[in-house]
């Protein structure tokens, strides 16, 4: 278990540092969500008194939202990455030291978390200046939220790269994935407002209920059952995911 | 003894890899056997596609066999694939750092995927950059490096841990003449300096023929021969001896001593020209220059040509390796 710790920390540094050489993608990575708040939020605002709307301000509502999209957008294109890093012969390099092979993968998940952690706290900063009031522990929990989600996406988009080792291939499969996943889960508009065909589909989306989790995590509704659902299937997906990342890339030696 | 400091570094037998795809099985290696002993630069040469990398990849523990078995440094490959990746070093053909990193921050990560501390990695690293001639790129970013500093690097990562054998997958594709010439210099020093057994993949044969102690030539997925360079170009015909004389009249008389030497073949007289293949063309020259000067034979050129390993494939397989 030491070993796991000392070979994913290796992984995770230098993961991080190679990250922070090009400082300009994490700022262009940070923008998407913030021109969602600027120039989607104030439309929000407007019908935040409709029938329907959920309960809290429009920040309550479409912030949560934005956090959970950087979570599963922030993650899901990392695959990418470990693409280019195959191709350079990095991947295969690794393979033959004597680390450990779940280690050269949760090490890079690490980075990735700790990075869209830290943009969840920005976006949140910045959502203060527009308006967002919440207490420090929505706050946290909120961030914990986004950090299990960015964990269970770079863990599937980590597999997806080394499995199909094509960026072609790779990037109609996160956009197929992704589109849905994002319709069905009330990110930019609550499914309290949609029809109820739709709203049944909704439900079966995990990451509708995750999204509700935020939400309500927001209202300051830290233990309640759509908190506890949300969290538990956030965590479950995390698991699985995981599973699914360490099959793929034990597999690169069958 | 376990660390195969006293037997051979790589012993393979029947070592064999199929891929399965729904329509199809491919054999890329079939029950290949051979041995590598410690210190020797060994080139595993054949066109592309002839199983090279499958039985690298196979050795590195990176690929499991389908069937048959293998040591690496005194290990057994599918009993203790970890143990067996601490002592050996791999360069792999597409290289093994990341252009946005720097050169001695990854040496140094490596490193400590093996255990080491970052001190001693920066101390073993700065020494083997000096040994290969990099001492100036620690802090310098991959992606700025030559093609030829790169593969250096990428051979300076492969050596941190000090392996008992280190495997270079295709180590000069892409690089131009100097380069190469350079890092075959490099590779022979790995030997001569540190005691490093050397496994190379090439499908070049002056890479295989300048470099190697000692070849093993695989197509098809199959060990077709094996030997020194010099042994193997022996197995095709000898060297060939051609002489140009100044008269023609002489010309019979020239290929009777040339039919007399060592392992010669009959003799092929055309006009003033006679060409002869010959055991050994440099010992059998002497000679041959001493009885026409004794028979007042005048030649006014003499050539002596070896077969190229080009020729060995070719006698080999009935193809040519640049095929």
């Amino acid at each position: 278990m030491k070993k796991y710790f000392h070979d994913s920390l290796v992984v995770f540094r230098r993961s991080l540092t190679i990250a922070l050489q090009n400082p300009v993608w994490l700022m262009i990575s940070l923008m998407q969500p913030i021109l969602y708040l600027a120039l989607f939020g104030p439309l929000l605002q407007r019908i935040a008194n409709t029938p329907g709307f959920p309960p809290g301000d429009a920040w309550q509502v479409f912030v949560p939202g934005l956090l959970v999209q950087l979570g599963i957008f922030g993650a899901f294109f990392v695959g990418f990455g470990i693409i280019a890093e195959w191709r350079n012969g990095v991947i295969d390099r690794m393979m033959v030291t004597p680390a450990s092979r779940t280690a050269l993968i949760s090490g890079r998940v690490l980075r990735d978390i700790l990075m869209i952690t830290i943009q969840g706290a920005v976006l949140m900063g910045v959502a203060y200046l527009f308006g967002l009031r919440i207490s420090m522990q929505a706050v946290i929990g909120g961030l914990f939220v986004v950090a299990l989600l960015g964990a269970a996406f770079a863990y599937l988009s980590y597999a997806a790269g080394l499995a199909l080792k094509s960026e072609d291939a790779l990037a109609p499969l996160v956009n197929t994935i992704a589109l849905p996943i994002l319709l069905l889960s009330g990110i930019l508009l609550p499914m309290t407002l949609a029809p109820r065909w739709l709203q049944i589909l909704s439900d079966i989306n995990p990451i509708k209920h995750v999204v509700d989790a935020e939400r309500a995590i927001f209202r300051g509704d830290l233990l309640g059952p759509s908190t506890l659902l949300g969290v538990g299937l956030a965590v479950v997906i995390v698991f699985l995911a995981a599973y699914v990342g360490n099959l793929v890339f034990r597999q690169q030696t069958r | 003894m376990e660390n195969g400091d006293n037997g051979p570094m790589i012993v393979a037998k029947g070592l064999r890899r199929t891929f399965k795809t729904r329509k199809s099985v491919f054999e890329a290696v079939r029950s290949i056997d051979f041995e590598v002993q410690k210190g020797e630069i060994v080139g595993f040469l054949g066109p592309n596609g002839a199983g090279k990398t499958t039985t690298l990849k196979m050795l590195c523990t990176l690929l499991e066999p389908t069937d048959g078995s293998a040591t690496v440094a005194g290990v057994d490959l599918r009993r203790d694939p970890v143990e067996v990746r601490r002592r050996i070093g791999y360069v792999p053909q597409s290289g093994s750092t990341s252009g946005d990193a720097k050169a001695g921050d990854e040496i140094v990560w490596h490193a400590e995927l093996f255990g080491i501390d970052r001190a001693t990695a920066r101390k073993r690293g700065e020494d083997l950059l000096a040994a290969l001639e990099l001492e100036d790129i620690w802090a310098k970013k991959c992606s700025a490096l030559s093609g030829g500093q790169r593969r250096r690097l990428d051979i300076v990562m492969g050596l941190i841990h000090q392996p008992q054998v280190v495997f270079l997958d295709e180590p000069t594709t892409g690089l131009d003449p100097q380069s190469r010439a350079n890092l075959w210099n490099h590779i022979r020093k790995l030997r001569d300096e540190f005691g490093t057994t050397v496994f190379l993949t090439t499908h070049y044969m002056d890479e295989a023929d300048s470099l190697s102690d000692r070849i093993l030539i695989i197509d098809h997925g199959r060990i077709v021969s094996q030997g020194t360079p010099k042994e193997l170009k022996k197995t095709v015909s000898g060297d060939a001896i051609t002489l140009t004389l100044r008269d023609n009249e002489d010309a019979e008389a020239a290929a009777e001593i040339g039919g007399a030497l060592a392992g010669a073949s009959a003799p092929m007289v055309e006009g003033n020209v006679v060409r002869v293949q010959v055991q050994d063309g440099a010992a059998s020259l002497p000679r041959l220059l001493r009885d026409l000067t004794a028979r007042d034979i005048e030649a006014i050129g003499v050539e002596v040509a070896r077969p190229t390993l080009d020729d060995v494939f070719l006698t080999l397989t009935g193809r040519s390796l640049r095929d």
